[in-house]
This record gives structure tokens, sequence and C-alpha cells, in this order.
């Protein structure tokens, strides 16, 4: 708990409350450009606009139901995971492949193509020693863009049907994925690569390089020792992997390698980006439904669940470990395991908890290393439904359920049938809700409790006791969770794990967007009951905290029991000095 | 209709609704209810555990017995909720004599057939002190009725052919004359027998809220089965690392008993369990205030209703103007024109007349004088010609009537009427009161002042009702002016003036239109229309047929000011759902804290500090949550039954209140509730098992 730490936290609300408001404005314009203008690159890119929806054959004019939009979501979903697997088989045939890279096992390529699809990044593989650049670019890079994209857009589709009255339509798929593409996520990532290059991030085709080692001790004059650094397109690829929380490492070793986060300022700026667009989607949300101050209610709950976060995670790795002490370790340098001495306590916590707030899932050090406590913040926010600013667009259309919840389960407690922003919350509105809800929650319990049971599930153990079991869990919480970050102790390499990763992934993301878009559509359709002091309240103090505490308990009601024979159990055995496992 | 509350633990009611709850242990009744239908099956599961366990026999044989008390407590709150109701339509049976008509034959004869004989479009006779055999409407004749089976009320009711005073209940009594009827309902379908069934709750549906509200249990329910069958394989998983001692203590502690037990705590029973009663109950308190509402989901939509439109005449004031001042002439004075109105009035029938004689007697003193007293009276009587009343004695003409009549009859006497009563009557006028002149043959002696009254305590309701969002409407067939002037003055938001029955009609789809909700009372064939159209409609009992099928409401006491309370029980049975559902979830956060560390005590001593309820025994933590899960249901029926309490103000004041009372109060209660439990328990049963702490 450093000075230094307090004062880069302050720095960096600051400047998150700063972007929040220009960022969604221009979220407006980029989406609905009807209501709000276009923005200004409109002029310059019409042309190319208007020329790939030609070559899509699509009319951006024609707005689709709920079901059209889904349909159109899932397809595309589908083709690009295809084409990915597709890349992913066949990279010892393609070109870019300096390092001659074999072709992808079936069950790793499945894997990596839900997973990037579902916007999760979950790497069973590590990419310098796996993935050609052409893979790397065409395969992996494109999904950050595509499943980054397809949240904002299922997002705004929501939101569209939550402001609108008596509507039937929310939206054009295809017209919200290319305006996302060419006016949000390229422009910022071309600036920002190039940004991420000056600080030292490289950007190239090359092989891998070969060089003596600096440490020669035990070397022979024929023999030196040597050391392969890896090469590759970069910065490119990390622009997109923050920006789109993507996640998904360049390399194995994610924003701890040197290439892939060289200095302080690239890591705070990476920590920046990840926030960036779900923390402007509030803004849109506020502006859209034409009350800003829900927007800022909605913000401030995920913003008080973060910082709850950080005073967790933080205080557990500063104080480290007790049984250091025995170990000679001074415990006043708190936990340093698995993190780099370069980023230190504060911004290996602050890193973790901001990854799995936002469903991120890149890594500046080890979750798997951290304190039991620490570690049950990251493994908690994902738990949460990856709400706290969340996945871009997922964050936002995730919180969107516990907000319905929050006015069903309380609304009632003000004398009128539930409603949201003047519409009424019925049945089947509560039913898609809880279909959402539902996905995630019995996809991460029941995949752990099956790879608990089984041999394949156990022998990807390389941690004994509640550590080996939290690995289990953080990895199933993770993939449902489309975060993609891991305890990573456990070997998921395995067809087994592989497979029901990869469905715990697509579950977890489909089986939450497709209700979402319905109930989106639904509310398109109702009529606004106009708003006054009788109407529930969506904006202020009060709200903030039903929200807060809704995500809180659900979280906490569904996932206490399983966390209790992880990292509480193994928390109260590091403290109460029990047998180590 | 017994419109006397009865004690909420009637002994009567109680019997019955114990053995009723037992009665409904029937899975085939329990599987309508999924939260507790799982209950029912995890009482069942651990019952058969009894044969199988490891674990102490009375430790299982406790649990099982509370869930199965847990059930009861659910059946037995639905069955006092059902109780209440049918207690009420017994008494309502009872009072149904085996009545007969006197059917009138198409060829002109008369003869007494068994009422239940009767079919819609028959026609028959009936006479003072004869029970009326079926609904009807009066085709030819007038009666006075006593309509106490159902009102209550006993002071009779006129009762006569056209307009809207037609129609009569069967079941209730003509005291006078006789009266011609035509039969509107056929046997099992009229009045009583809705009403009865209404209060029965034999044909209840689950209205909207209560079906999203299931939709919510049962997913809730999922997930806690989810979560709860799946910590047997991560009891399992611990077998990877745990000694054989240990894992023996794991395995355990993770028994089919205690899954369930954890499975039942965390499930939303207290809700599950008190839903239907919530919803009975909303019904059963709107036949106390006589009010029938036709279905659970008219009361829910009372709740969400933001627009009422209040007819003026009956509603906010009361049904006639009185006199409230006595304006007098320059040069006469108040106790003279009183005096002067006074007498004018004494033959006077009409409220108005009666009003003035009432204010000259409280104001001024004056005695009020026996007609006979006034022996060379000679008393003028109101006609349309002269528009005026009065009396002539002593060769004096005392007269009072509207402006331009007097000012007539003045002059034809010769005098001339003064400017300053010209100004008066204007200004009374204008502030929406009636100015009647008063004057002794050729001098105006001043003017009285009559005015609607507006019903007391009004203005302040109103003002509730903006606090919490609602807007009222009057409408009145006055001029604008008038009709300002008692908006004013009741404090109502809105009116519509000079509006005519289609008017409301067209002003009440375009508050809809807009998007509110509705509510209106009225009584006429002509408000029938509007009544359907309204979201929630309340006719008049005293209305016609017509307006009584249209509305989904009945006020047995034809009070039209009553909607208001409809509004505050609609909205009370909304927010006792709200507040015990987010009880129910709230206390999961305890039964967490005793049961879990509970689990985990034997193979993990280290998280001791878990317990920081410092609970007994293993064994007793868990079953002291059991306890408290299945005690709370008992001890919340009474709020259930009697709803939360309703304070009128802003949606943000009320759920900043109800969130503090049941949300962090829900978290807050097992605390204590479970702590005590389990002092009794480990201190007086003495369970078999380690220590806690």
């Amino acid at each position: 708990m450093t000075w230094s730490g307090w004062i880069q936290l302050a720095i960096y609300v600051l400047l998150l409350v700063a972007i929040t408001k220009p960022l969604g404005i221009y979220l407006l314009h980029v989406l609905d450009p009807e209501l709000e203008g276009e923005t200004f690159l409109d002029p310059a890119l019409g042309w190319l606009e208007r020329l790939i929806y030609r070559l899509l054959g699509v009319n951006p004019k024609r707005e689709q139901d709920w079901k059209q939009y889904g349909i159109a979501m899932l397809i595309f979903s589908l083709v690009t995971a295809a084409m990915t697997y597709a890349i992913l088989r066949l990279q010892n045939r393609l070109p870019l492949n300096p390092q001659k890279m074999v072709a992808v096992v079936n069950h790793l390529a499945f894997n990596t193509a839900a997973s990037f699809t579902t916007n999760t990044n979950w790497q069973s593989y590590g990419g310098e020693n796996t993935m050609s650049y052409l893979s790397q670019m065409a395969g992996l890079a494109s999904h950050n863009f595509f499943s980054a994209a397809v949240g904002i857009a299922v997002a705004a589709a929501v939101i569209r049907g939550i402001a609108r009255s008596r509507a039937s339509t929310i939206g054009n798929f295809w017209r919200d994925l290319v305006r996302l593409h060419l006016y949000l996520l390229l422009p910022i990532c071309i600036v920002y690569s190039l940004f991420l290059v000056s600080q030292g991030m490289i950007q190239n085709f090359k092989p891998y390089t070969t060089v003596n080692a600096i440490d020669q001790s035990g070397a022979t004059a024929s023999q030196p020792i040597q050391q392969s650094i890896a090469q590759g397109p970069v910065a490119s690829q990390v622009a997109i992997k923050m920006l789109g929380t993507n996640g998904g490492g360049f390399f194995n070793a994610n924003a701890s390698h040197p290439f892939e986060n060289p200095t302080p300022l690239s890591n705070f700026i990476q920590i920046l980006s990840i926030f960036a667009i779900p923390s402007a989607l509030t803004y849109y949300l506020g502006r859209m439904v034409k009350n800003p101050g829900h927007g800022w209610t909605v913000w401030t709950a995920m913003f008080l669940l973060f910082i709850a976060g950080v005073m967790v995670a933080w205080p557990a790795e500063a104080a480290g470990n007790p049984r250091f002490a025995q170990l000679g370790v001074d415990p006043a340098a708190g936990n340093m395991e698995g993190k780099e001495v370069r980023f230190g306590i504060f911004n290996s916590a602050l890193f973790a908890t901001i990854t799995t707030d936002a469903s991120c899932g890149a890594v500046n050090s080890m979750h798997d290393s951290f304190t039991p406590l620490g570690g049950l913040v990251p493994l908690f926010n994902i738990q949460t439904g990856e709400v706290i600013f969340g996945g871009v667009g997922a964050g936002m259309y995730g919180m969107i359920i516990f907000v319905i919840l929050a006015i069903f389960i309380a609304g009632l407690m003000v004398g009128r049938t539930p409603e949201y922003l003047g519409k009424k919350i019925e049945g089947f509105d509560v039913k898609c809700a809880v279909l959402a809800i539902l996905a995630p929650g019995l996809c991460i319990l029941g995949f752990a409790a099956w790879a608990s049971l089984s041999g394949w599930g156990l022998a990807g153990l390389n941690n004994n006791g509640p550590h080996g079991f939290s690995e289990i869990l953080y990895a199933y919480t993770s993939g449902a969770g489309n975060n993609g970050s891991a305890f990573a102790g456990l070997n998921t390499n395995t067809a087994q794990y592989n497979t029901t990763l990869a469905l715990d992934m697509l579950l977890g993301r489909f089986f939450m967007i497709v209700p979402l878009l319905a109930l989106g559509g639904h509310l398109a359709a109702k009529k606004i009951v106009p708003q006054g002091v009788g109407s529930f309240p969506v904006a202020g103090v009060t709200f903030t905290l039903l929200l807060i505490g809704t995500v809180v308990v659900v979280g906490a009601l569904t996932f206490l029991p399983a966390l209790a024979m992880g990292p509480i159990v193994e928390h109260f055995i590091m403290r109460g000095g029990g047998i180590l496992y | 209709m017994s419109a006397k509350a009865r004690p909420l633990f009637d002994p009567e009611i109680v019997m019955p609704s114990i053995v009723e709850a037992f009665k409904k242990l029937n899975p085939i009744h329990m599987v309508r209810n999924p939260v507790m239908f799982v209950t029912e099956v995890g009482a069942a599961v651990t019952t058969l555990d009894l044969c199988f366990t490891k674990d102490s026999i009375a430790f299982v044989a406790q649990i099982s017995l509370w869930l199965w008390f847990t059930v009861l407590f659910a059946n037995f709150a639905e069955a006092m909720a059902e109780g209440r109701g049918k207690a009420q339509a017994d008494a309502l049976r009872k009072g149904r004599t085996k009545a007969v008509g006197r059917k009138i034959m198409p060829d002109g004869s008369i003869k007494t057939v068994p009422a239940e004989s009767l079919r819609k479009g028959d026609l028959f006779v009936v006479s003072a002190n004869e029970l009326i055999a079926a609904d009807g409407e009066i085709i030819e004749g007038a009666a006075s009725v006593n309509e106490s089976a159902i009102t209550g009320e006993s002071a009779p009711v006129i009762r006569e052919a056209g307009g809207d005073r037609s129609a009569v209940t069967g079941g209730t009594t003509v005291l006078s004359d006789t009266i011609r009827v035509r039969v509107t309902a056929n046997p099992g379908e009229s009045f009583m027998d809705r009403m009865i069934e209404l209060i029965e709750g034999a044909k209840r549906q689950k209205t909207p809220n209560e079906i999203a509200l299931s939709i919510l249990l049962s997913a809730l329910t999922i997930i806690f089965i989810t979560v709860c069958i799946t910590m047997m394989p991560f009891a399992i998983f611990t077998r990877s690392y745990l000694s054989d001692a240990d894992y023996n203590k794991v395995s355990l502690a993770f028994s089919v008993t205690v899954l369930v037990a954890l499975l039942v705590c965390l499930i939303p029973t207290t809700i599950g369990g008190l839903l239907s009663a919530i919803g009975i109950a909303g019904i059963d308190r709107m036949v106390q205030h006589n009010v029938l509402a036709m279905s659970g989901k008219a009361v829910e939509a009372a709740g969400d209703v933001d627009v009422l439109l209040l007819d003026k005449t009956g509603t906010i004031t009361l049904g006639n103007r009185a006199a409230t001042q006595f304006i007098p002439a320059p040069g006469v004075s108040e106790e003279e024109l009183a005096d002067a109105a006074q007498l004018s009035s004494l033959a006077d029938e009409t409220p108005e007349g009666r009003s003035i004689v009432v204010l000259a007697k409280e104001k001024y003193g004056i005695r009020g004088r026996e007609i006979h007293e006034l022996r060379h009276a000679e008393f003028v009587a109101f006609t349309a010609q002269t528009r005026m009343s009065g009396l002539n004695m002593n060769g004096e003409m005392i007269r009072k009537g509207a402006a331009e009549s007097v000012r007539q009859f003045v002059s034809a006497n010769g005098a001339t009427f003064p400017v300053e009563i010209d100004k008066t009557v204007e200004t009374i006028s204008r502030s929406g009161g009636t100015p009647l002149v008063v004057a002794r043959k050729t001098k105006v002696l001043g003017v009285i002042y009559l005015k609607d009254i507006v019903k007391t305590g009004l203005p302040d309701r109103f003002q509730r009702f903006r606090a919490m969002g609602i807007k009222t409407v009057m409408i009145t067939g006055d001029n604008p002016l008038t009709a300002a002037a008692i908006a004013k003055e009741a404090g109502v938001d809105d009116f519509l003036a000079q509006a005519k029955p289609e008017d409301k009609l067209a002003l009440l789809k375009k508050e809809q239109a807009a998007g509110h909700l509705v509510a209106m009372t009225g009584d006429g064939t002509n408000d029938a229309p509007a009544l359907a159209q309204a979201d929630v409609g309340v006719a008049m009992n005293t209305g016609t047929q017509a307006a009584k099928e249209a509305g989904n409401m009945v006020d047995l006491d034809s009070n039209p000011t009553k909607l208001i309370e409809v509004v505050e029980i609609g909205k009370q049975l909304l927010m006792t759902r709200g507040a015990l559902t987010t009880f129910s979830v709230a206390n999961d956060v305890a039964k967490y804290f005793a049961i879990i560390p509970a689990m985990l005590m034997g193979a993990f001593p280290q998280v001791g500090p878990l317990n920081i309820m410092k609970l007994g025994t293993p064994h007793s933590a868990i079953l002291s949550a059991v306890i408290f899960n299945a005690v709370i249901i008992i001890l919340l029926i009474p709020l259930a039954l009697k709803g939360v309490k309703f304070r009128p103000a802003s949606a943000v004041a009320i759920l900043r209140r109800n969130l503090l009372i049941y949300g962090v109060g829900g978290i807050i209660a097992p605390f204590p509730g479970i702590k005590l439990i389990d002092l009794l328990i480990f201190n007086l049963l003495h369970l078999p098992g380690t220590g806690m702490h």
C-alpha cells in the first residue's frame, strides 16, 4: 500500500472519468447517427462504408427485429469461427510462417476458435511456439476486432430496445458491425499501436532471433548458452487486445512480456484502454434512454465494485504470505511470486483487478501465484458476471440483466408493477433475464464439478489441495465469463479440457446474448409509461447501492460454496498454519 | 357481507387450516409452487436418508422433521388466507335461505317456483317482505330494498324501473311496495354466486406479476439446486489431497441430508411459501373494504394506477350544495337576513333549503320554528315559472331565488335591485358558488352563499397522492369557472368541465394513450364503456347491471371516494410481495455463514473464524438455520395477510425505507435469530458432535 500506488490509482480514476463522456458521445455518433449526427470520420470514410455494404449485399437502412439481429450475429460468429479454425488447422501450408509452426491440433483449434470468437481469448497454447504470424493476425487478431464489435453491437441493440417505444426493430447488425470497425475500433487502434511502438513494442514479420544469453556461466567456448527471442507483429495485436477487452496474448507471458508491455506508461495506457469502451457505454446508455443520471448511476455501481476489488487484492498482495517469513523472505516486500519486478505489487494487483472486472483476461502477473484472497478477487470479479465495466458491450448488457433483476426484486416495494425507465417488467422479460444469468452460473459449476470428478480433470493439475480446485474453478469461470485469464497452474491443453472449455465459452457467450436480444426486442415493443415521482428511481444513491447489492448477492449466493472449497479454505489454512497440501 | 375485521388468528379459521395444511401436502397440489415442491421433495429425501445415513439419526430426523414443518407452515399460510375468504363466503351462503320466486307466466298468470328455476329473461313479481329470487332489472314499479345481505348496510335503498337505479340483486329483501323484475342472470351466475366464488378464491388464477415472480423464484431454485448438487463433486475432489480420516469427515459433513438442508435454506421458501397467501389476502382486504375485485389482476392494476378520474358529485363533493354564508345588503343586519332566509326555507325540503335552516341556527342561533307555529303563514313552493320559493305571512312576502327571478319580483313590486347585491352575486358565481337572493316584498335583504362542500380530508389525501405520483382529475358538468374553483378547493390536479358522458371516455383514452393507467368509478349505464376501458373500473353497487358488468370491481358501499383505498390496497399488495421477496433473498447470506463453516469445520478446523455467530456444533448450526427458515414463515404470516404498512410518499422514499427494513434488515435479522435458536438447541438438546469453537 504505497503512496505511488495511491497516486497512480487517483490518476487512473480521473482519466477514466474524463474519457467516459467524450467517448460515450462518440459512440452515439458511431452507432446512432440518425439521432446524434455522424462522426467526424464519416465524410472521409463514407465511401468505404458504402462499398462494404455493397460487397456484403446488405441494406444498412433496413432495421432488424431481435430475431433477425440475433441470427445475423450468430451467422457472422459461426462463419468467422470456422474461418479461424481453418486457418489454424492449415497454418503449416499458409504463408507468414517463418518459424514453420505445425498445424494446430483439432481440439486446440476448436478451443481457440471458440475462445477468440467469444471474446474470451482463453489460451491453451503459448503463442510464440504454436501460432504462425498469419494465424496470429488473420486467425486471432481479426477476432479481437470482430468479437469486440459484436459485443458492442449487442449492447447497443439492447439499449435501443430499452430506449425505443412501440418499436419492432433494434437496429441493423451489419451496419453496427461495419460502423464500429470503421469509425471506432480501427482508427483508435492505428493510433494506439503507433503509441505502443513508440514505447518499444515490436511490430515485424522476422523469424525469431537467436542471441547469446547475457549470463554465460557454465557455457563452453564451442557451445555458448543461447536464447531464442520471439518476434512478430505484436503492437497491432496488443492495441485491439486491450481496447476490445480480448486479452489473448501474442506471447505466452502476455502483458508481463517486455515486448508486449515495455514501459510503465504502456502498462498504464493498457489498463486504461481496457475500461475505456465499457465505461463509455454507460454514458451511451444514459443518453440513449434520455436519463444521463441512470448512465452515471450504473457507472458508479461498476466503479465502486471495481474499487472494492482493488481494496481487497492490493492489501492482500502487499501483506503477502505470513509463511514467507519462515523462509527468510522479507514480508515487507509483499507477495512478489509470479509478479514482474518492473510492475511491483500495486500495478500487478490493479491490473489483475481490472482485467477480470472487464472480461479482458490479459495479465501482467500470474494470478495463480496470488495470495488466496488476492486470487479470490479476480475469480469473484468474473463470477459476478463480468459486469464491473465488463467486456466491451458484454459488461453493459450483463449489467442490464442485473438492473432488471434489481428492479424486479426491489421494484415491487414501491407499490407498482416493476418498471424500468417506464417499461413494465413482465414475465417474458424476467424469463430472458434469468436465462441470461443462469447460463454462466450453471456452466461454471457444472463443468467444474465434472472436471473435479474425472480423471482427465485431475490429470491437468500441477498443484494439490484447495489451490488445485481453485485452478479448475478459475478455468471454467474464466471460460463462461469470457474472460480468458487463467490460474495457470492447470494444464488444459488436452482434448477434454479444450472441448469442455470451448463449450463453456460458447454457452457463456451466446446463451447470454440471445435471451438479451429477446429482452431488448421485447422491451422495444412496449409503450413507455410517463415517469413521475411514483416511478421506480433508476438514478441516484439508492439505486446505486441496490444495484451493487444485487450483483454481489447474486454472485455470492451462487458461488460462495464453491469459493469456500477453494480460495477461502486456502486462506484460512495459510493464516491458521495447518498442513499445506 | 360481514365488514367487521376478524382477528388474525381466529380459532375458527386456524383449526381447519391446520387440517388443510396436511391435505395440501399432496404433490399434485404442491407442484404448482416449484419452490415448495422442491422443499417437499427435500423433506422426503431426508426422511429416506434416515435409513442410509452414517450421521446421527437424531440429527437427520430433526432436519427431516423441520423440513416437513417448512412445507406445512407454507401450506398453513395459504390455508389461512383461503380460510378467511371461505369464512366470509360461508357467512354469505348461510344468509341465503331457500328462496322462491313468483314467476309471471307467458299467459300473465303468476306461479310460485323455486328460485333456481328462474332463467335469464323470465319475469317475476316481488312484494314487501319477500326475498328477491334472482338478479334482475325492475321493469315496473319502485320499492325500497334492504341490501344488507351484500353491503352490510342496513339502511334501505330505493330501486325503481328505468334509469340507473333499476338493478336488484338476488338474496336481498324488498321492504315496501311491489315490483316486477326481469331476470338478468341464470342460477349460478348471479352476483351473489360470483361474489362467493371470488371470496373463496375457488377460481383464483396467478396474476401476471405473480407469474413473473414465480419465474424468478424458479430460476433461483434452479441455481441453488445446482449449487448444492455440485458441492458433492467438489467435496469428492478433496479426496485427491486429504488424509482418509479427514476425507471421511468431509464426506460425513457433505451428506445428502446436509446438502438438502442447505438447499431448502437457500431457495426462497419464505416468499415461495407466502406468495399465494399474499395474493389471496389482497383480494380479502378489498372485501373488508366492501369492494369486490373481479380478479387478482385488477387488484394489482390498482397499484399501478397513476391517474384517477373522479366524478365531482358524490366523490369529491358531498352530493348537494349547502349554505355557508349570509351576505346582507347595505343597511340590513346579518341577523335580519338570516331570519328571513330561514323563514323562506322552512317549508323547503330540498337539501339546500335544509342547509339554510341549519346555518341560520348554527351561526345566528335562530331557533328552528315549526311550521305549525306559523299558523298564518302561507308557503310558496318553488315552481319552474317563478323560480323562487318562500312564504307569505302577515302580509309580508318573503322570497328567495336566483338573482334574475328576485330582480323581477322586486321590480314588479316597484323597487330597484341594489347594485351591491349584483356585485355580490357575481363574486359568488365566479368563485364557484351559487347565490340565492332573499327579498322581503320590495326590499332586497341580501344573498345566501350556497356552495359545494368538499368532503373532509380530501385535499390532504390528494396531496399524498401527488407525492406518490398519482394525478387526480375531477370530472364535472359544471361550467369551467365553478369547476376551477372546486378543483382548487379540493386540491385535484386537473379538471374536465362541462363534461358529457362521452367526454369522460375520450379523456380516459387520451390518458391511456399517453401511457397512463387510469382508474375511475361509475354507476350509470352510460358509464359502462368507460368502466370497461379503464384499467381499474369500480362500479357502484347501486348502479346498473351494465355498469357492474363493465367494471372490474364493485363497491358494495357505493362510495366513490373509496377508489383511493382501492389504489392503496393494490399498492400494499405489490409492496408486500416485493418486501418478502427481498427479505427472503437477503436472508440467505446469514444462512451461508451458519451452514458453510459447519460443513468445513471437521476437515478444516482453521475456518473457525468464519463461524462468526459462534454457533455450538456443526449439527446445531445447520439445524438452527433450518428451524429459522421454517419459523420465519409462521412469523411472517401476519405481515403477508395484513400487508406491509403503507405510507404515501415518493417512490424514492418508499424504496429507501423498504430496502432498509426488508433488504438490510433481511441480511441482519437471521444472525441473531439463528444464534438464538442455536443457543436453545445447543443447551437444551445437547446434540452430538464436536464443538465449533
